[in-house]
């Protein structure tokens, strides 16, 4: 499985990447005596409301999702093991506020969050990024945290401690690597996460503005066209089904490999 | 032996933790001194209290523990006023503490060498380009076969007395004139045990150190020991220098424990003496040892005794031995409102 989920995110970066040469389409190129046709062998996914090549969109629609997912898994990740640590390694006060912040912020469900976030802000993909960081450091924190708490009683901590080390020296030595198989997982399945996170702001009109083509964009565009022409919603919708499949082979593998024991 | 100022005097230390009833001690009005190039031997059964007292050197002691009462004079700086971070120069540079489990005190993702160049720089005594030759030849000090290839090998490459050697050679990167050894050979078997110890004597006699080595083992404590405190619940029940100690055995417990060591081979158990340690918390009012005395009388149960001075850096709190009371360190009486 681990090797399945490697090769459709290998797969996916590679597109992301190499996209717009895989093409022989440009994207946002209209074809409007065409719009809506069934996939054939000039379109092999068919062409969409406005005539566009539809496997075009969606090879140029890989690089959102992943983009977006790796910003917000980066600025999630790292703003949860700082919160985490300092949590978990100085307890007391500080703990208490940092891990009531957490509860708090995991009370509430956090698409909702996050969409309320962006109504706010204004529907942007910038915005998009940062209402998923919002929400998901909050993971990250609390895994880190339970982390920190253990490595606190290691004896090698303590035998630093008695060595001289300060704590951001300890933190950064001592618990954060300890911390980092797990947070490495997390974030694998976290990318799958923010992917369908992404598609589903999109999906509702708040994330990425046409005519940038985004999977989730494309799926709120086929909406109106489910019966006449579904293969419109069906393409995007298995390219973030896939995408994310991919993710969750991936972090579940890397979990089972680093640890067997999370895995239950 | 002319007595040279004591490189660290601890007076009238209890450290205890705070739990939902109060304040319990596990070490109380503890007092001792090391010299330079002195060894001074701190030994009891488990759970006597004595790597809280190490721990309270360091200031390591983490809450719910706290340090209630006491001095810790280092150096002619009393350890208990200085600020955290003239406290964190201390640790390793001149007080280092050196740990039973050299398995757990070494961190598992990191090469030894790495570890000592670590502590080295912590301190500010290695560049990153002397560093690596100077981890080996710390390595080769503590007498590591081929330490040039040694740095290079993870932890759990080590066997258990390699890695007491290199977490020694780590401890003592610094050159720090304290060290404390908590039950350094404990985990390992009988040989290598041998060996560790007669590392540490040469290097404390190659280095000067002063050298506070704690252990439950009379065996050790006959081998390295120039001094000795016997500790029990939280007490040091007798102090001596080690040949007084062994010819002539003041304390009830001290006998109970030589009685357990048949011919004073090394990694013999305290065990000889019936029952065991009283848990924290749960310390008989008079005399902590009383239930298990075989000499237990009238004032016993009553009041801890005191200390007994003998001279000659001899003391003992034992009935048996003179009248004196422990002073009273209990928390004064509370206010009383009318
Ligand atoms: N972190 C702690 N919290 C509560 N009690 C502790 C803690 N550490 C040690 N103690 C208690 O203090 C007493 C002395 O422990 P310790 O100094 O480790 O004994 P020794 O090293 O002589 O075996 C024991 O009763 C132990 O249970
Ligand atoms: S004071 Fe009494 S109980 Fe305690 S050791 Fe001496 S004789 Fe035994
Ligand atoms: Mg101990």
């Amino acid at each position: 499985m681990i090797r399945v989920g490697f090769v459709i995110v290998a797969l996916a970066v590679f597109v992301a990447i190499a996209g717009p040469f895989l093409s022989a389409y440009d994207p946002n190129a209209q074809e409007l005596a065409r719009r809506l046709e069934g996939p054939s062998l000039s379109h092999p996914l068919g062409l969409d409301e406005l005539g566009r090549d539809i496997l075009a969109r969606i090879l140029a629609g890989a690089r959102v999702s992943l983009l977006v997912g790796l910003v917000v898994v980066t600025i999630s990740s790292v703003t949860g093991m700082f919160f985490g640590s300092v949590a978990g390694y100085f307890g007391g006060r500080v703990d208490d506020v940092i891990s009531r912040v957490v509860d708090v912020l995991m009370a509430f469900p956090g698409i909702l969050l996050a969409i309320a976030l962006v109504a706010v802000l204004g529907p942007s993909l910038r915005n998009v990024v940062l209402a998923l960081s919002v929400i998901g450091w909050v993971g990250y924190a609390r895994l880190v945290r339970g982390q920190a708490l253990r490595a606190r009683e290691f004896e090698f901590v303590q035998a630093a401690r008695a060595l001289g080390a300060g704590s951001p020296r300890i933190v950064l030595r001592h618990v954060l690597p300890t911390a980092f198989p797990s947070v490495v997982v997390q974030a694998t399945l976290g990318m799958a996460g923010a992917i369908i996170a992404e598609a589903a702001l999109s999906f509702l009109g708040l994330g990425v503005q046409p005519p940038t083509p985004s999977w989730g964009t494309m799926l709120d565009a086929g909406r109106s066209h489910l019966f006449d022409a579904p293969h419109l919603t069906i393409f995007p919708g298995v390219a973030i089904a896939i995408l994310v499949l991919g993710f969750n082979f991936l972090g579940d593998g890397l979990r089972d490999r680093i640890d067997p024991k999370m895995s239950q | 032996m002319p007595e040279r100022a004591p490189l660290l005097t601890v007076e009238h230390l209890t450290t205890g933790f705070q739990v939902r009833d109060g304040f319990v001690p596990a070490v109380i009005d503890v007092s001792f001194h090391v010299s330079a190039g002195d060894t001074l031997c701190i030994v009891g059964e488990s759970g006597s209290g004595k790597s809280v007292t190490a721990l309270s050197i360091m200031r390591l002691v983490e809450p719910p523990g706290r340090i209630a009462e006491g001095r810790i004079i280092f150096n002619g700086h009393d350890l208990l006023t200085v600020s955290e971070r003239e406290m964190q120069a201390i640790r390793g540079a001149q007080i280092a503490l050196i740990f039973q489990e050299p398995m757990t005190a070494l961190n598992p993702v990191f090469t030894i060498g790495n570890q000592i160049e670590e502590t080295l720089r912590v301190h500010g005594r290695a560049t990153r380009r002397t560093a690596p030759q100077q981890a080996i030849d710390l390595l080769a000090a503590v007498s590591i076969p081929e330490p040039q290839k040694r740095v290079r090998d993870y932890p759990h490459q080590l066997s258990g007395g390699m890695r007491q050697r290199a977490l020694i050679a780590m401890s003592l990167a610094c050159e720090p004139s304290l060290v404390i050894a908590d039950e350094p050979t404990t985990a390992l078997d009988v040989t290598i045990q041998a060996q560790i110890l007669e590392l540490l004597r040469d290097l404390q006699q190659r280095m000067g150190l002063a050298l506070l080595l704690i252990t439950h083992d009379l065996g050790v404590v006959a081998e390295m020991a120039d001094r000795v405190a016997v500790m029990y619940a939280g007490r040091i029940v007798e102090e001596a220098p080690v040949r007084a100690l062994f010819d002539d055995p003041k304390h009830p417990y001290t006998r109970g424990l030589m009685g357990s060591i048949p011919g004073g081979a090394p990694g013999t158990r305290l065990r000889a003496i019936q029952g065991t340690v009283p848990p924290l918390g749960a310390l008989p009012p008079g005399c902590a040892f009383a239930p298990r005395c075989p000499e237990r009388f009238d004032p016993c149960p009553k009041a801890p005794p005191g200390t007994t001075d003998f001279g000659g850096g001899r003391g003992v709190k034992c009935y048996l031995h003179g009248p004196a009371v422990e002073p009273q360190v209990a928390p004064p009486a509370p206010v009383e409102r009318v």
